[in-house]
Order: C-alpha cells, then sequence, then structure tokens
C-alpha cells in the first residue's frame, strides 16, 4: 500500500497515486463543521427575521399585558425585573434549533458523511455546540437591542452589564450542549422538536418573568432550585445592582457561583453523552 | 497480498434480528463489486461496518489490512462513503459542498478547492458549481454526493444503493460515472438490488441474503452456476401454448413454465443449442406452429431466484431473518463461494 498524501491539484485524481488522506486536524475540522452551520443560518434570512419578530412579541406581550399585573418587584420596575430574565432565557429558545438541527443531519445521512471522514468525531459535536453559540449570541445581542427599545435601563454600570451579557454567553453554551445531546438521542427532528418544548415547564417556573415568591409554595421549591433561576437572578442583579438583590433574596456571591456551577453541570453530562452517542 | 475487504466471521445484530451472521467474504482490489441482495439481507449493515459506522458484534473485517476496529481512523483516510440519501447541505453551494468535504481530508484550502473544481467537472455539474445545492434536481444531488464521497480520492469508494429513487436517465448517468471512476482506477463497493446495475457495472458480484454471502462471481460465472440455459419460445396461436408446455414436459427435459404475461413457455436446456432441434422437431410433430424459439444464457433475476429463493426487488420487508428457510438449504447445498 503507498501512503501518498493529496498532491498538487492537477494530480488529485491521479489514478496511479492511491492517496491516503492525513484528515484534518481538531481545529480545522471543528472550524470547517461549524461554519456550515452558520453559513445554513446566515443564508435562511427568515429564520433571523422570524426569531426577532418573536422575540418582540413575547417582550411586547410581557411588557405591557403581564406587565400591569405583576407591578414593581421592590423598588424594581418590571422593565427591568422583565428583560435580564427574557434575555437569559432567550438562549434556551434560540439553542432549541440545535436539537432539530442535528437530528436532521442525522436522518438525512450527513452525520453518516461525517462519521466516515478521518477526522476526530468530537469535533463533529463539538462544532455543533460552538456554532450554536455564536448563532444564540447574535440572537442575544438582538434581544437585548429591543430589551433597550421597550425601555429597559442599566443601573449598575457598563461593566457589570457587559458581565452579565457574557454569562448569557456562557448559558447559552452550556445549553446548546445539551440541546445537541438532545438532538442525538432524539431519533428524528419532529422527535427533538417537541423534546425541546420541556424547556417551557424549565422557563416559566423561575423567576424569569415573575417573581418566585406569588407561586405555591412546592412550586417555589422547584423555581429556587434550578438552573434558571441562578442565571437569571445573576443577570439581573449584574444590570439592576442593589435594588434586585434586595428584592431577589440572594445576593450576587450566591447566584454568580450558582449559575456557573450549573452550566458546568450541564455541559459535564451532556458533552460525554453527546459523544458516546457518536461512538456507538 | 492483503485483500482489499476481508470479513471472517462478521456477526451484527441488531436486538433480536441478525444483520450478518457469520458472513466471510474477501474482496480483491481493481474491480468494481456489487454486493447485491434483497431489502433486509444484510447490505447495508455491510456498508456501514465497512465505513466504521457500525461496530461488529463479533468476527473481524479490514480494509487493506485495517482492522475497522482497532483501526477505524486509519480506514477512515482510506474510504469515501455515500449512503442511501444525498447527504448534503441544502445552503451551500456545489462547490462549497465539496470544498468542506475535502478540507475535512486534510486539504489544504487551495487544494480543496481545486479538487472541489475538478470533481464538479467530473461529474458534469460544473455549470451548477456555484448554485446552492437546494435548487438541485434529485438526480444532480446524487452525483454530488457521489462527489463528495470521491473528493478526496479515497482508496475505496462505498456506494450503498447509489441509484435508489432516481428516475431513469439520472441512473444511467450516474452508472457512466460510476463506470468511469472504475475504470479511472477506484475500488469501488456498491450495494444494490438491481440486477441490472450489477450486471452493468459490477466485474464481481457478492449475492447475500440473511446476512451470510449465498454466492459470489462475474456476472457469466453466476449466470453459469444457476445452472442451465434457457430455451424460450412463443407458438403463433397462444391457445396452443398450453399444449405446448404439455408435450415438452414429457421430453423429461425439465418442467417447463409459462409466463401469462408474455405469453412466453420456457423450459431448463442443459444441453444448450443440443435441445433445439429436439424441441422444434417435437413440436411440429404435434402440430404447434412456432412464432420464435431461442436459447439463452439465464438472466441474473433467474440466478438470483435459484440462490436466494426470493424473487429479486420483490421482496419489501426486513423478512429475511436468519432462520429464513430457502437459504440455509441453499447454503447446505454448497452453494457458498
Amino acid at each position: 500500500m503507498t501512503t501518498t498524501t493529496i498532491g498538487s491539484p492537477g494530480t488529485v485524481f491521479d489514478a496511479e497515486r492511491v492517496a491516503v488522506a492525513p484528515g484534518a486536524s481538531r481545529v480545522v475540522s471543528t472550524l470547517t463543521i461549524a461554519g456550515r452551520t452558520v453559513k445554513k443560518f446566515v443564508r435562511t434570512p427568515q429564520l433571523i427575521v422570524a426569531g426577532t419578530a418573536q422575540g418582540a412579541l413575547f417582550l411586547l406581550i410581557f411588557r405591557y399585558v403581564f406587565g400591569g399585573a405583576v407591578g414593581h418587584t421592590g423598588s424594581l420596575r418590571y422593565v427591568d425585573f422583565l428583560v435580564p430574565g427574557f434575555v437569559a432565557t432567550s438562549v434556551l429558545f434560540t439553542g432549541m434549533g440545535a436539537s432539530a438541527g442535528i437530528a436532521e443531519d442525522l436522518s438525512l445521512g450527513l452525520m453518516d458523511r461525517l462519521r466516515s471522514l478521518p477526522i476526530s468525531r468530537f469535533s463533529i459535536i463539538d462544532a455543533n455546540a460552538w456554532a450554536n453559540t455564536a448563532l444564540t449570541t447574535l440572537s442575544l445581542a438582538i434581544t437585548t437591542a429591543i430589551g433597550f427599545a421597550i425601555g429597559f435601563r442599566i443601573h449598575n454600570g457598563v461593566g457589570a452589564a457587559l458581565e452579565a451579557f457574557g454569562m448569557c454567553v456562557v448559558f447559552g453554551f452550556a445549553f446548546c450542549w445539551l440541546f445537541v445531546a438532545l438532538g442525538l438521542f432524539a431519533g428524528s427532528p419532529q422527535a427533538a422538536q417537541s423534546l425541546s418544548f420541556l424547556v417551557f415547564p424549565l422557563t416559566f417556573v423561575s423567576s424569569a418573568y415573575v417573581p418566585v415568591s406569588t407561586m405555591p409554595g412546592w412550586m417555589q421549591a422547584f423555581a429556587n432550585h434550578q438552573p434558571i433561576t441562578a442565571m437569571v437572578n445573576t443577570v439581573r442583579i449584574l444590570t439592576e445592582g442593589h435594588a434586585a438583590a434586595a428584592a431577589l433574596g440572594h445576593s450576587l456571591n450566591y447566584y454568580l457561583p450558582a449559575s456557573l456551577a450549573w452550566s458546568a453541570l450541564i455541559v459535564a453530562l451532556a458533552a460525554p453523552l453527546a459523544v458516546l452517542r457518536l461512538r456507538r | 497480498m492483503t485483500a482489499l475487504v476481508e470479513a471472517r466471521g462478521l456477526t451484527k445484530r441488531f436486538g433480536r434480528v441478525t444483520a450478518l451472521e457469520e458472513l466471510d467474504l474477501s474482496l480483491p482490489s481493481g474491480h468494481i463489486v456489487a454486493i447485491l441482495g434483497p431489502n433486509g439481507a444484510g447490505k447495508t449493515t455491510l456498508v456501514r461496518t465497512v465505513a466504521t459506522l457500525l461496530r461488529p458484534d463479533a468476527g473481524s473485517l479490514s480494509v487493506a489490512g485495517h482492522d475497522v476496529v482497532r483501526e477505524a481512523h486509519a480506514v477512515r483516510r482510506m474510504i469515501g462513503l455515500a449512503g442511501q440519501s444525498a447527504a448534503v447541505e441544502e445552503m451551500m453551494t456545489g462547490r462549497e459542498n465539496l470544498a468542506m468535504v475535502a478540507r475535512l481530508y486534510g486539504q489544504s484550502r487551495r487544494s480543496a478547492r481545486a479538487a472541489s473544481v475538478a470533481t464538479l467537472d467530473r461529474l458534469g455539474l460544473s455549470e451548477a458549481g456555484d448554485r446552492l445545492v437546494k435548487t438541485y434536481s434529485g438526480g444532480m444531488r446524487r452525483r454530488l454526493d457521489l462527489g463528495a464521497s470521491l473528493v478526496g480520492s479515497p482508496r475505496l469508494l462505498l456506494l450503498d444503493e447509489p441509484t435508489t429513487g432516481l428516475d431513469p436517465r439520472s441512473r444511467i448517468e450516474l452508472w457512466d460515472s460510476i463506470r468511469a471512476l472504475g475504470e479511472g482506477g477506484t475500488d469501488i463497493l456498491l450495494t444494490t438490488q438491481y440486477l441490472d446495475e450489477a450486471d452493468h457495472l459490477a466485474a464481481l458480484i457478492v449475492i447475500i441474503d440473511g446476512g451470510k454471502v449465498v454466492a459470489q462471481g462475474s456476472p457469466a460465472e453466476l449466470k453459469q452456476r444457476a445452472g442451465a440455459d434457457v430455451l424460450d419460445l412463443h407458438t403463433r396461436e397462444a391457445s396452443t401454448l398450453a399444449r405446448a408446455a404439455d408435450v415438452l414436459a414429457e421430453l423429461g427435459i425439465g418442467t417447463p413454465s409459462i409466463d401469462a404475461e408474455t405469453q412466453r413457455c420456457s423450459i431448463d436446456a442443459p444441453k444448450g443449442s443440443g435441445v433445439l432441434a429436439l424441441v422444434v422437431r417435437t413440436l411440429d410433430d404435434a402440430g404447434i406452429d412456432l412464432e420464435d424459439i431461442t436459447v439463452r444464457h439465464p438472466t441474473l433475476d433467474e440466478v438470483f431466484l435459484k440462490l436466494t429463493g426470493t424473487p429479486a426487488a420483490l421482496s419489501t420487508e426486513p423478512d429475511s431473518a436468519p432462520d429464513s428457510g430457502p437459504v440455509s438449504d441453499l447454503l447446505s447445498d454448497g452453494h457458498v463461494a
């Protein structure tokens, strides 16, 4: 068996040179596969327009329909309470796309092609998680802009606000891993879509849209001890400062480590499961 | 010399279904090889195992001497896979799709671009190369998918039912591409449930059924192995066809069969054309006028039926579980290659 590397363009199909491909490095394969996911998204403007419109619509509904009923939380205006929660949870709704996307790749055979190539199999899922994190970040920026447009203001300095945005990206990264793993296990894009709707109880039974104190006791127990509440409250305190901390029961020293720990835990569970599933 | 693909006792189960059962196979390099079998015979499982997508439950499988489990990465460096569906990205152009795969094979940006242009050209897709794949027809997608499997110049091309679902014209175009690749020196292993496809493309045909190899050989060898030549005749009056069959049955050279659709009577002709004179004389004596009469080699369809007990491409669902009778009978008859 001859071990030749791929030659210059003209000789690529030279039958005499039976090529053994070197295979792309981890970095190149991750970037190449992620590039495809990003291209696919950017070239489907409907996705961006529909996503933005949907975000704006829901934000307006919450702000003006529920806002009147909820009123102030402590000294915090509802819009300042809502927008951090809405922006932080938006990563779940954008990240959901990763599930359907990867399930589609599986059912259309694209995943088979990738798995038959001389690349690290980890880079296949890795690429999906990173690409979807990039898309989630884009959507975070748009949602934040809409938030400012309907009256949201920061009260804790620009530095802390940027930190809050960074935390949202971290949460997005964690949930993208979760959705990639879900997509691999779902079996079909439709199943992936339905599985993703599990995020609804998770987001609504949290401090994202209304204060947890308005819920029945048993529900509060869940709401206070799940990742979304920790994440949302971290963002809230980083953007709104003392007023938020006073209204929420715990300080940043509690929520920030808690939300980071949750993110780490999600990745630590989802990534090995995804790898295991792909090795099958 | 190491065989290109070598399987020993290869077994793969899915739950209670055994897809491959102690399959033995040794394929030489330098040919287009067709794996032929009905639905559920284990064709796709075999290809997916060669492509390192499935791990065997027992036995061994190697590609050019590299074990598909222990040296999976080395195997992946030599193969190109085109599965049953066109695995291409709709929202990228044909050229981008091919360049992406070439990059993943480890080519530099520049040679990936060159390889994608050359591959598009080779498959007659140059003009569509800069269009998004979502504008391609089904046939073009399949050709692009074939391109993606060969853009890395693999040593072994794996094509799983490459023409399934294509219209006749696209099918022939794809055949031309595959044949040209084979002539260009690429080893090709393809699966098909179409006998004509195997007959047209392959130098070596491996018939599998129930997860085992039932027979293998060149198309001509297989036709020979299935036995006698066949004598076909049409009578001038359709009404005398049944009587002709009765008369021939008495000759004791075989049991005539009548194909109602084509009004044709067929009978095994073990001594080839020697039987021809006898049949003509006998029918003449019986006063039956002939329209035409021919002696021919059996078609692959007939070979297939004889070897597997299943008419080709007729069996629908995976009913070829390992314990289905006719195959095991055949195996004990010594039909294993």
